[in-house]
């Protein structure tokens, strides 16, 4: 069936923030969407709330709103472009969520909005589990029995007739709070009875266990005519009862046979066809490890992760088939885009292995529960391709970035056996590695496999690892080295690192020894069709073998580092960047060759650089992309600080970075260095300095003053950062936060509370771009990445000034070509400076999208010698629109049980959104709403404020007063209200005994939480039980008064009657 | 140990030895199936060749007693990538390496298969030969040049079964021709209730006739389809007296029954992702295929038949329907094994042919 003719505009839903469970992928999936609409001549309208998207570009839509994805913004999008269909299943859950309370409410009939691709039942018999079983009865596909009951003896009979164990989840408890496994009787009628009391409709789901059977998922696509191909399957190495965003994941899968394979396979078509969907969907199944039985789990009728990776491993782009099939084309009238010549309608066949590791953020949350479940937990995930399992997975463990990614941690070392065997039982991020180092310890395979659960297949792979660990930790010098070993350790995917780390010789010396030899890697294809057909596709990757087909051009190319998974600290914002960067150098006819492993992301799609290497972003893995195509230059200005580490390691092997020089990133980037330089341009910042020993540090707190900010130096990103008040909170940091020695000193700088300005700016050497100054809402202290900023920022004019004379200066000291961020702080009618960073921040795509200023574009171009007067810019501060723009951090805390949500030094947050009007209030309003923070108009707040922020909180609860709210507070805060004249309920602390603080916020009685932060970061004290409760119950708490100032204004905007108004992107230059 | 793959064309591939240490020449063919290794080496429309398979990571799951699609191996060589040495599966029971020395296939791992598999796709299937120990390199090469043409060999003698051999006791009577069969074929016909009469390739029209078919399945089978011109012979003999289902080689002897011609492909279709569209309803099905000849579209008698499938990647025939009698056949593989069994609606299709 060819293309609808009436459809002439079609309406694309994003995914809004990145928050766990939902990446970037979105962001790739809605972007080939976009891509595939606007092929066929089809306006798109698309709608997201997150401005680091590729898909928010100008030019992948032609009408872009960012704005709230909420009901009431989707309505006026509706009403005021008038689209005659929407796609709903390319914007994950949100986005799909959303299509569906489009269709309920009735705006869709409405306005005559046709639902394109999977129909609204589909979606509903996948998405509602009775539904969902009831189609998978009638079709003979097995489910996990299952029974809902509110008595015990019910859920005993069941589980007698079904076995143990079972799985107990409550009904509406947040989190599974309540649930578990019962593995006879006796657990079975404990956990019931806690399930039945903690449930609040007083029903528990009892089901069949299948922990411990295989999970496998298989990615189908079936278009309107009723074809149906499968694009992929995975198996997951952690067994079932592992979230698969949280397990290790492999694909192909390794240990089905053809007959395991095809009767899953031959299920998922059939499931899919029940359903109807018309284009992509994931199904996940539980597959017993000793027999044919299988059980189906989860049907996602929409793309999702899994597709993402799915598309990523195989080549096969499943967002673009999909929104082609929501058009009405059939799979078989869909072009191969990787062949170019085949047909869409085929299953791809791989000739390698993928292995996906997640990343999870327990680097930055040290106090998190770190075990692994039902709920996911990790911020991203790395890919990794490789003919050997071994080599896939080991380079996976090299793109995650973490420090204890090797095989025989010390902390391991002292664990005693009994304690390592419950380690392994109990899933956790580590797992992998605590493997490792049992095979190290010579357990056997058998044993670790009944712990984990893990195939002996895969366990047997890691052991090949270990084993030649082994070997080589046995071989004490070069003479010792033989090239077969080396061609070995390579076929098992170790770095040179590695080795050197196992050997204790130096790696450059390996890396010499083995070039020698002419062991270097080769690249390969990913062309879908495991070289049966001819494939145009510039995507590769390497491997030790002998053949190599990345054979590189004749053409100017120049290489772009791109900024490995998603993270705290490092999002989306960076592949926006990356992606910017090379289409720069594609708009300047250069060849350009990218760099990343993370599969969720629009730069690791096939077509977004003129050649994409899979590959780790490490030294090694970079040279060799670097000897193979001897790229003119290498960028790593919009990686990130993986992308800029590497600068210096790159630049000492010869390589030449572009942009400004390496000796100028260290000059921004060494502390002392920085200092000298501030002080011959006679810039401020905050004093301070290095401290080797905890006297010394106590030394120089004393002479500047406390409060003061500590941080250790050889971490970067705000780790293990605090404030610190008091003398005795400093020796608590210096004693049992913090080893302080000569090698590894701690910085104490002088903490001003004063308002935080950020500058984004680009400079060509000689001029300096600032398009724009934020403000941070949040007073420094709270991590510019968790503080809410407004551009412009409301400064006057003489800070303005100095401000940009400032960034002009250390701009052009630094020699800077390309782009730099600075932080400010504006205290006491003083600017200091406390961090420049050479390259490009999370704020970019934020500050080019309102103020419509390309700064990566520019940035790269003058990497490549132009100059902001010949790309038509000049140097200073840019003329500001009309509009708002109001940047507002998204927390994850939900997902993650046990972090404390109070705001600090420490970066927290996963994603963002951003809110834009014509005022700040306005488009706080919007930010806030996008941000998922329901901002009432009246109702009762919570106080407990902290002795030191008292007096400061006083005109901020005079405000909320003043607008009608209620107050509740705790005994000490209460008093102090009281005292000053505001009416308040006092409340119990949890210590006072029900009904206390946190019953208070269970009640549902109060609308917000205001909590600033008291001393001591034990979990059992009030503070952390107030704020986690808060979290639970989806109740905001702001723990920065600040913040509470900026609602304020909200809340009064939102009385005062005002409306807000609908803002597309093209508006915001006018 | 170390063993060598020799092509006609001067390459030699250098990898590690498995299985049995004999040498053997045969024609070098890719299959892009990422699972069923058991059930293409005991495929017998192998026989002949060397088999190279593209997904690098090969005996995970062990071999076992039921993934046999006939009763021994057949093909002449097995080239992975890396041989798993530590399977995981319940059901296996012997490790691919043992498995390959108890039935005498040299195999050859720790090559580069994508390079050779790209040799293949652009130079077309060449003849090869495997050998393990301390060879020279250049007189394998020779002896590859010297090994046979997959043409003109009957290989189909050497597969197909001796005695009849009688399956299921269902009350269709079904013959199948046994050019080399794959036993998910019988079992599927034995699954819709039928009695399969499995006889011998040399068998005559008149024998096969004296079983009172209600239909005949004509299998598929190695090599050239020229060469077994007895059994197109046979075939002719059939037409307009009893219903017939034609597979793989099954399908171009049909096709060379009705007046039509073949020819050999540059290298072959061989994998389980191939999207085949039937004609009539416009719809495409993944197929299961394994063949290195095909039938020439053009030589067909328009007025007795029609293509009723065509191969969606390269536009080649993969089905042929005539037009006034229940004949069919089909160049791809309805059991799957390995594979798809997306097209199992084939064998519904031939069961109400003969109700």
């Amino acid at each position: 069936m060819p293309l609808n003719p009436a459809l002439k505009k079609v309406m694309v839903i994003g995914s809004g923030p990145i928050i766990i469970g939902q990446a970037a992928e979105f962001d790739y999936a809605g972007t080939q969407a976009c891509r595939a609409l606007k092929e066929e001549g089809i306006e798109v309208v698309l709608i997201n709330s997150n401005p680091a998207t590729i898909m928010t570009d100008p030019e992948m839509a032609d009408k872009i709103y960012i704005e709230p994805l909420t009901l009431e913004f989707l309505t006026w999008v509706i009403a005021k472009e008038h689209p005659q269909g929407l796609l709903p299943t390319l914007g994950g859950q949100v986005g799909l969520n959303l299509a569906v309370q489009l269709a309920e409410a009735g705006v869709l009939a409405e306005y005559g909005v046709a639902l394109l691709g999977t129909p609204l039942e589909a979606i509903k018999k996948a998405e509602d589990r009775q539904l969902f079983k009831r189609m998978l009865d009638e079709i003979g596909e097995p489910v996990p029995e299952s029974i809902v009951v509110e008595t015990v003896e019910d859920a005993v009979a069941f589980a007698n007739e079904v076995g143990y164990p079972v799985v107990v989840r409550p009904a509406y408890t947040l989190g599974g709070t309540g649930g578990g496994l019962a593995g006879n009787e006796k657990e079975l009628r404990d956990t019931v009875s806690r399930g039945l009391a903690l449930s609040m409709i007083g029903q528990v789901l009892v089901e069949r266990s299948v922990a411990g059977w295989k999970e496998i998922e298989y990615e189908v696509m079936r278009d309107g005519a009723g074809n149906c191909i499968t694009i992929c399957n995975m198996e997951n190495i952690d067994p079932m009862g592992i979230h698969t965003g949280d397990s290790i994941v492999v694909a192909p899968s390794q240990t089905l046979s053809d007959f395991e394979f095809q009767l899953l396979r031959t299920a998922s078509l059939k499931i899919i066809r029940a359903l109807g969907v018309e284009g992509g969907c994931n199904i996940q199944f539980a597959l017993d490890p000793s027999s044919f039985n299988y059980y189906v789990i989860e049907v996602n009728p929409r793309v999702s992760r899994s597709s993402a990776l799915a598309s990523k491993a195989t080549g096969y782009p499943i967002a673009r088939v999909a929104a082609k099939i929501a058009l009405g084309y059939r799979l078989d009238e869909i072009k191969n885009a990787v062949t170019g010549k085949t047909s869409a309608c085929f299953e791809p066949a791989l000739d390698y292995c993928v292995v996906k590791i997640p990343r999870w953020p327990f680097d930055k949350f040290r106090e998190a529960d770190r075990s692994l479940g039902t709920q996911m937990k990790a911020t991203g995930e790395v890919m990794a391709i490789d003919r050997t399992f071994e080599g896939a997975l080991l380079k996976a463990v090299r793109s995650l970035e973490i420090s204890n990614a090797c095989l025989n941690s010390p902390e391991y070392q002292t664990l005693g056996e009994v304690q390592l065997k419950e380690r392994l039982r109990t899933p956790s991020d580590d797992r992998l590695f605590l493997v490792a180092h049992a095979l190290q310890r010579g357990f056997d395979v058998g044993v670790i496999a009944e712990l984990t659960g893990i195939d002996r297949f895969f366990l047997m792979k890691i052991k090949e690892i270990t084993d030649l660990a082994k070997v080589l930790s046995e071989v004490k010098d070069i003479a010792d080295l033989t090239p077969a070993l080396i061609r070995q350790a390579k076929l098992k995917g170790m770095s040179d690192d590695l080795i050197g780390r196992l050997t204790g010789i130096d790696p450059e010396e390996i890396r010499q020894f083995r070039t020698g030899f002419g062991i270097k890697p080769v690249y390969k294809m990913v062309d879908t069709c495991a070289a049966e057909f001819e494939a145009a596709t510039p995507y590769f990757y390497s491997t030790y073998d002998s053949e190599n087909e990345a054979i590189p051009t004749s053409k100017r190319k120049v290489l772009v580092l791109g900024s490995g998974p998603i993270r705290i600290g490092q999002g989306i914002e960076f592949d926006y960047c990356s992606v910017h960067s090379v289409r720069a150098l594609r708009e300047e006819g250069i060849e350009a060759l990218i760099i990343n492993n993370n599969p969720e992301t629009v730069s690791t799609d096939f077509d977004t650089a003129d050649r994409l290497y899979f590959e780790p972003l490490t030294l090694e893995d970079v040279l060799h992309v670097v000897e193979l195509e001897q790229p003119e230059g290498v960028i790593v200005q919009f990686g990130g600080q993986t992308a800029i580490n590497l600068a210096e390691p790159l630049a000492r092997a010869g390589v030449r970075i572009l942009g400004t020089a390496v000796e100028k990133i260290d000059e921004a980037e060494d502390r002392e260095r920085f200092e000298r330089l501030l002080s011959l341009l006679n810039i401020p910042k905050p004093p301070g300095r290095g401290a080797s020993s905890p006297e010394e540090a106590l030394a120089i707190a004393r002479e500047i003053g406390y409060p003061v900010l500590v941080r250790p130096s050889y971490v970067l990103g705000g780790r293990a950062m605090e404030i610190v008040y008091h003398e005795g909170d400093l020796i608590n940091y210096v004693k049992n936060a913090v080893a302080v020695s000569q090698h590894h000193p701690i910085l104490v700088d002088k903490y001003f509370q004063g308002k935080e300005i950020e500058v984004d700016a680009v400079c060509d050497g000689q001029d300096v771009l600032i398009p724009g100054i934020m403000e941070h809402i949040e007073r420094a202290g709270v991590h510019s990445g968790d503080s809410i900023a407004v551009y412009p920022a409301r400064l006057p004019q003489g800070v303005q000034d100095r401000i940009v004379e400032d960034t002009c200066k250390i701009a052009r000291a630094l020699q800077v070509r390309g782009i730099l961020n600075i932080q400010y702080v504006y205290y006491n009618d003083e600017v200091y400076v406390i961090e420049v960073n050479p390259r490009a921040s999370r704020t970019v795509p934020y500050l080019s999208k309102i103020t419509g200023i390309p700064m990566v574009r520019l940035a790269t171009k003058i990497m490549l010698g132009r100059t902001l007067r010949e790309l038509g810019y000049s140097g200073g501060l840019a003329q500001r629109n009309s509009f708002v723009a109001v940047k507002v951090p998204v927390f994850s805390f939900g997902k993650l049980t046990g972090v404390d949500t109070f705001l600090g030094p420490e970066m927290k947050s996963t994603g963002e959104v951003m809110g834009v009007d014509r005022s700040v209030s306005q488009a706080l309003y919007k930010g806030l709403l996008a941000a998922g923070c329901s901002v009432p108009r009246s109702g009762a707040v919570l106080l407990t404020i902290a002795d030191r922020d008292k007096n400061a909180a006083l005109p901020v609860v005079r405000g909320l007063a003043g607008l009608g709210l209620k107050f509740y507070a705790t005994r000490g805060t209460a008093r102090f209200l009281s005292n000053n004249g505001i009416e308040v309920a006092e409340v119990n602390k949890i210590a006072g005994g029900s009904p206390h603080v946190v019953d208070l916020i269970r009640s549902g009685k109060v609308n917000f939480v205001i909590n600033t932060y008291n001393e001591g970061r034990e979990p059992v004290r009030d503070g952390f039980q107030i704020r986690r409760a808060a979290v639970e119950h989806g109740i905001p708490c702001l723990t920065s008064l600040d913040t509470a100032q900026a609602l304020l204004e909200v809340i009064s905007f939102l009385q005062s009657g005002k409306e807000t108004s609908l803002v597309a992107l093209d508006e915001y230059g006018r | 140990m170390r063993a060598y793959l020799a092509l006609e064309d001067g390459t030699v591939f250098q990898g590690e030895a498995f299985g049995s240490d004999v040498a053997h020449s045969g024609e070098v063919v890719f299959n892009t199936g990422m699972t069923g290794y058991q059930k293409i080496l005991t495929d017998p429309s192998y026989c002949g060749q060397i088999v190279v398979l593209t997904y690098p990571l090969i005996g995970n799951y062990g071999t076992n007693n039921d993934d046999f699609e006939s009763k021994k191996p057949w093909v002449r060589g097995f080239v992975v990538k890396e041989l798993c040495d530590y399977p995981s599966n319940w059901r296996s029971v012997m490790k691919l390496d043992e498995f390959c020395r108890k039935y005498g296939i040299p195999g050859l791992t720790g090559i580069d298969t994508r390079a050779l598999t790209r040799r293949l796709r652009n130079y077309g299937t060449m003849r090869g030969i495997i050998a393990s120990g301390e060879q020279d390199p250049e007189k394998l090469v020779k002896a590859a040049q010297g090994a046979p043409s997959i043409s003109g060999q009957d290989l189909v003698r050497a597969v197909s079964t001796r005695q009849v051999e009688v399956w299921g006791e269902g009350p269709t009577r079904v013959v199948v021709v046994d050019f080399g069969a794959k036993s998910n074929i019988l079992r599927s016909l034995v699954r819709r209730n039928c009695t399969v009469y499995l006889v011998p390739a040399w068998t005559t029209g008149e024998e096969i006739l004296s079983y009172q078919p209600d239909g005949v399945v004509l299998s598929n089978g190695p090599g050239d389809p020229k060469d077994v011109m007895y059994a197109v012979e046979t075939v002719r003999q059939l037409i307009g007296k009893v219903p017939i289902m034609g597979i793989c080689l099954g399908h171009q002897i049909l096709a060379l029954a009705l007046g039509g011609d073949t020819y050999k492909l540059k290298f072959g279709h061989r994998g389980s992702n191939h999207p085949v569209r039937d004609c009539e309803t416009g719809r495409v099905y993944i197929t299961s295929q394994n063949h290195g000849f095909a039938v020439e579209e053009k030589s067909l008698p328009e007025s007795e038949v029609v293509v009723s499938h065509r191969n969606l990647n390269d536009g080649t025939v993969e089905g042929l329907r005539h037009l006034k009698l229940p004949v069919f056949s089909v160049q791809f593989h309805p059991e799957g094994a390995p594979g798809p069994m997306d097209s199992g609606y084939l064998f519904d299709h031939f069961m109400n042919m003969l109700a």
